[in-house]
C-alpha cells in the first residue's frame, strides 16, 4: 500500500479494522451468493468483487445520520458499510418478503433502505445520479446538512443523464458526490470502446468541478478523496466527480461468461491488486493487524454470512396476492 | 367569484399553492425571470423567490429526475415541461423511475410530483409544439394523468395533484389557455382525480372526452340540440384513473356513445374507454360505438388546410352526434 502512515487522517485503529471488517464480510457474502446461485437457490448474481476497498473507503468519509446514498448494483459493500446489514442483503438476494428494499420485487443488489438514507435504484443506469443530485438540492433548499453519493460504473458515464445531472449539479451548487467505480468494462466492452477519454473524471472539466483520479484499490486514498469532496459540498462549493480505478473480478453477472472477451492473463494481474489482501498487508505492516486477529475475523465473518444465510433461507416468500400493492399511497388501482 | 382564463386558474393556483405549502418548488425552462414561454407562472419567481421558482437548464431527464431526487426528499417539486412534445427525454424518467418507485420499494419510498406540461395543437404549432400524449402515460400504472377541460376544474384538479401522494402529469391545453373563460373561487377546492364530471345532460347521445373537446363538445351539443337531437357530454377530467362507473352510467343511458379525442386515434383513450363499454354494458348499447379522434398521423402538420383537417372541430363532433343519433 503506497501510503505514509501520516496520511491515514482521522482514522483510529478501531475504525481501520472496521474498515477491513466490511471489505471481508462483504468479499465472504458475496462469495457465498455465488454459491447460492451455482445451488439453483438464487436466480441471478452481480457481483462487487474487486470493488469493495474504494467502496468502504467512501463510505467510512460519510456520515449515515445526515448524507444518503444512490448506489449501483456493484455497492454491496458500500451499502453495507452504510449501515445495511447482511441478513438484509440476503433477504434481498433471495426475493424475501421481509426484503427491505423491496419485499422481494426488484432483481438482487438493486440496493434501497428508506430508513438508511440508500435510494432505490432501477436498472436502466445513470438515472440515480439526477435522483442524488435532487435529494442534495433538496438539502439545501431544506438547510439541511448533509450530502449524497452517488455511484456509477464507467459506462454509464456515457449515458445523457450522467452529463444532465452532472451540469444540473455544478450550476446549482448541490452538495452531490459522483463516484464513478471504473472497473474497465462495460459487461464486455472495454474502456476503450467505451469513451475516447483516458479519466472519467477529465468529464468534470466540461461542467467547471473538480475531477479526481484515485486508486481503488487504496481505501485510505478513496476516502481522503471523499473526505475532501464532503467537506467541499458542506461549504456549499458543490460537486466533486471521483474516478476510482478498480476491477471486477467476476464476469457481469450470472449470466455472463467473462472468458469470452477477457483474458485469464489480464484477469490474474488485476487480482493483484485486490485492495482485500493490499490492505490486509498495509495493516500488518503497520502493526495493527496479525493472525490471530485475522482468524478472529474470518470466524466472525463466515459466522454472520451463515447465519444471513440461514436467516433468509428461512424467511417467508411475497403473498402471491401483495402484487397489487403499493402501486399508488392510496387505494386507486 | 373571479371570472378567470383557464391559463389565471393555473397561475393562481399555483400561487396559492406556494402559499400555503413551503415545500412546493416549480421549475422548468425559463419559468422564472421570463414566467414561461405562456406566461403561467408570471410573477411568481418575484414573490416566492429564486429558491422556489427556478429557471433550470435546458435538460428534460435532468429536469424530472432531480425532481424525483427532491421529492423523495420531502419537496413537492411542480416542474414544468415547456411543451409536452419535449416530455420523452423524461419518459424514462416518468415511467421507469417516478410511476415505479413506489412499487418497487414495496411502499417505502413515494414520489409526490406533478408535471405540469401544454400540450395540443390548433395553435400553429406544427409537429413539435402540437402533440397530445396523455396516451403514453395512462398506459402506466403508478402515474394519475389530469387533463381539466374548465378554469374551475383546472384549480380543483391542480390542488388535487399537488397535495396527492403519487406522480400526477397535468396536461393543459394551449388552446384553452386563453380561450376559456369561467367563474373560479378564490379559495381553495380539491376536485379528486379519478372523478368524471356531468358537464351536460341528455337522453340521444353520449360524448366522453376531456380537455379542450369538452368544450367543442359542448358547442356541438347546442347546435343538435336546436336539431332535436339531446347530447349528453361526459367530462373524464382525469385519462388515469377513468371513472369506470361514470362512463358506464352514461352509455347505459343514451345507449349510443362517441369517444372524442384530439390525439390519434389507434391506441387513444377511445379504445379503452370503448372496452370498458363492451365489456360492462353491451347490451345496453342501440348503436356501434363511436370514435372521433386526430388522425393515424405522425404528428399535426404546420400549414393551415394540414394543420385543420388534422384538428377535431365542434363541426366534426356535431357530424359524427348527428351521424350516431340516427343510427
Amino acid at each position: 500500500m503506497p501510503r505514509e502512515k501520516g496520511l491515514t487522517l482521522d482514522l483510529d485503529a478501531d475504525r481501520l479494522h472496521s474498515m477491513y471488517y466490511y471489505m471481508v464480510l462483504s468479499r465472504e457474502l458475496d462469495r457465498r451468493i455465488w454459491i447460492l446461485n451455482r445451488q439453483g437457490k438464487s436466480a441471478f448474481v452481480i457481483s462487487g468483487q474487486g470493488q469493495e476497498g474504494l467502496q468502504v473507503g467512501a463510505a467510512m468519509a460519510l456520515n449515515p445520520k445526515t448524507d444518503w446514498l444512490a448506489p449501483y448494483y456493484r455497492d454491496m459493500a458500500l451499502v453495507m458499510a452504510f449501515g445495511m446489514t447482511p441478513r438484509e442483503v440476503m433477504l434481498g438476494q433471495l426475493g424475501r418478503a421481509a426484503d427491505p428494499g423491496s419485499g422481494g420485487r426488484q432483481m438482487p443488489s438493486h440496493y434501497g433502505h428508506s430508513g438508511k438514507h440508500i435510494l432505490t435504484g432501477s436498472s436502466p443506469v445513470a438515472t440515480q445520479v439526477t435522483h442524488g443530485v435532487g435529494i442534495a438540492w433538496a438539502m439545501r433548499i431544506k438547510g439541511e446538512n448533509g450530502v449524497v453519493l452517488t455511484s456509477l460504473g464507467e459506462g454509464s458515464t456515457n449515458q445523457g443523464e450522467f452529463h444532465e445531472a452532472l451540469n444540473f449539479a455544478a450550476v446549482h451548487h448541490v452538495p452531490v458526490i459522483i463516484l464513478v467505480e471504473n472497473n474497465g468494462y462495460s459487461i464486455s466492452v472495454p474502456q476503450s470502446r467505451e469513451m475516447a477519454v483516458r479519466d472519467v473524471a477529465s468529464r468534470a472539466q466540461g461542467y467547471g468541478i473538480p475531477g479526481v483520479v484515485v486508486q481503488g484499490s487504496d481505501p485510505l486514498a478513496v476516502y481522503q478523496v471523499v473526505a475532501q469532496a464532503r467537506e467541499r459540498a458542506l461549504k456549499g462549493l458543490g460537486p466533486t466527480l471521483i474516478e476510482a480505478k478498480t476491477h471486477r473480478f467476476t464476469a457481469h453477472s450470472s449470466d455472463d461468461d467473462d472468458r469470452s472477451y477477457r483474458s485469464r492473463e489480464e484477469l490474474q494481474e488485476e487480482l493483484r491488486d485486490d485492495a482485500v489482501v493490499r490492505f490486509r498487508e498495509w495493516l500488518e505492516q503497520e502493526r495493527l493487524w496479525d493472525q490471530e486477529k485475522e482468524d478472529a475475523l474470518l470466524k466472525r465473518v463466515r459466522h454472520e454470512v451463515d447465519d444471513a444465510t440461514d436467516y433468509a433461507d428461512a424467511a417467508a416468500l411475497p403473498q402471491a396476492e401483495s402484487i397489487y400493492d403499493h402501486v399508488y399511497g392510496s387505494s386507486l388501482a | 367569484m373571479a371570472v378567470l382564463s383557464y391559463l389565471e386558474a393555473i397561475r393562481e393556483t399555483l400561487r396559492q399553492e406556494l402559499r400555503r405549502d413551503s415545500r412546493i418548488i416549480i421549475y422548468g425552462e425559463d419559468v422564472g425571470v421570463r414566467g414561461g414561454v405562456f406566461r403561467v407562472t408570471e410573477g411568481l419567481q418575484k414573490e416566492f423567490g429564486e429558491e422556489r421558482v427556478i429557471d433550470s437548464p435546458l435538460a428534460e431527464a435532468a429536469i424530472i429526475g432531480t425532481a424525483i431526487g427532491a421529492a423523495v426528499n420531502g419537496l413537492r417539486p411542480v416542474p414544468e415541461i415547456q411543451f409536452a412534445d419535449f416530455i420523452f427525454p423524461a419518459i424514462n424518467q416518468i415511467i421507469q423511475e417516478a410511476a415505479r418507485i413506489r412499487y418497487r420499494s414495496n411502499g417505502t419510498f413515494s414520489v409526490p410530483l406533478v408535471i405540469r406540461a401544454p400540450f395540443g395543437g390548433g395553435v400553429h404549432g406544427a409537429l413539435y409544439h402540437s402533440q397530445s400524449v396523455e396516451a403514453f402515460f395512462a398506459h402506466v400504472p403508478g402515474l394519475k394523468v389530469v387533463v381539466p377541460g374548465t378554469p374551475y376544474d383546472a384549480k380543483g384538479l391542480l390542488a388535487a395533484a399537488i397535495q396527492d401522494e403519487d406522480p400526477v402529469l397535468y396536461f393543459e391545453h394551449k388552446a384553452a389557455y386563453r380561450s376559456l373563460k369561467g367563474e373560479v373561487p378564490d379559495e381553495r377546492y380539491i376536485i379528486p382525480i379519478g372523478q368524471a364530471d356531468l358537464k351536460r345532460q341528455g337522453q340521444d347521445v353520449s360524448i366522453i372526452t376531456y380537455g379542450l373537446m369538452v368544450s367543442y363538445a359542448l358547442k356541438a351539443a347546442e347546435e343538435l340540440e336546436k336539431e332535436g337531437i339531446s347530447v349528453e357530454v361526459l367530462d373524464l377530467r382525469t385519462v388515469r384513473p377513468l371513472d369506470v362507473d361514470a362512463i358506464l352510467e352514461t352509455a347505459k343511458k343514451t345507449g349510443k356513445v362517441l369517444v372524442l379525442h384530439e390525439d390519434n386515434l389507434t391506441g387513444g383513450l377511445g379504445g379503452e374507454i370503448s372496452a370498458l363499454i363492451s365489456e360492462h354494458a353491451l347490451f345496453y348499447l342501440d348503436a356501434p360505438i363511436m370514435r372521433l379522434a386526430g388522425p393515424d398521423v405522425p404528428a399535426m402538420p404546420y400549414s393551415p388546410p394540414l394543420e385543420h383537417a388534422f384538428m377535431v372541430t365542434p363541426e366534426k363532433i356535431r357530424d359524427k352526434a348527428r351521424e350516431l343519433a340516427k343510427y
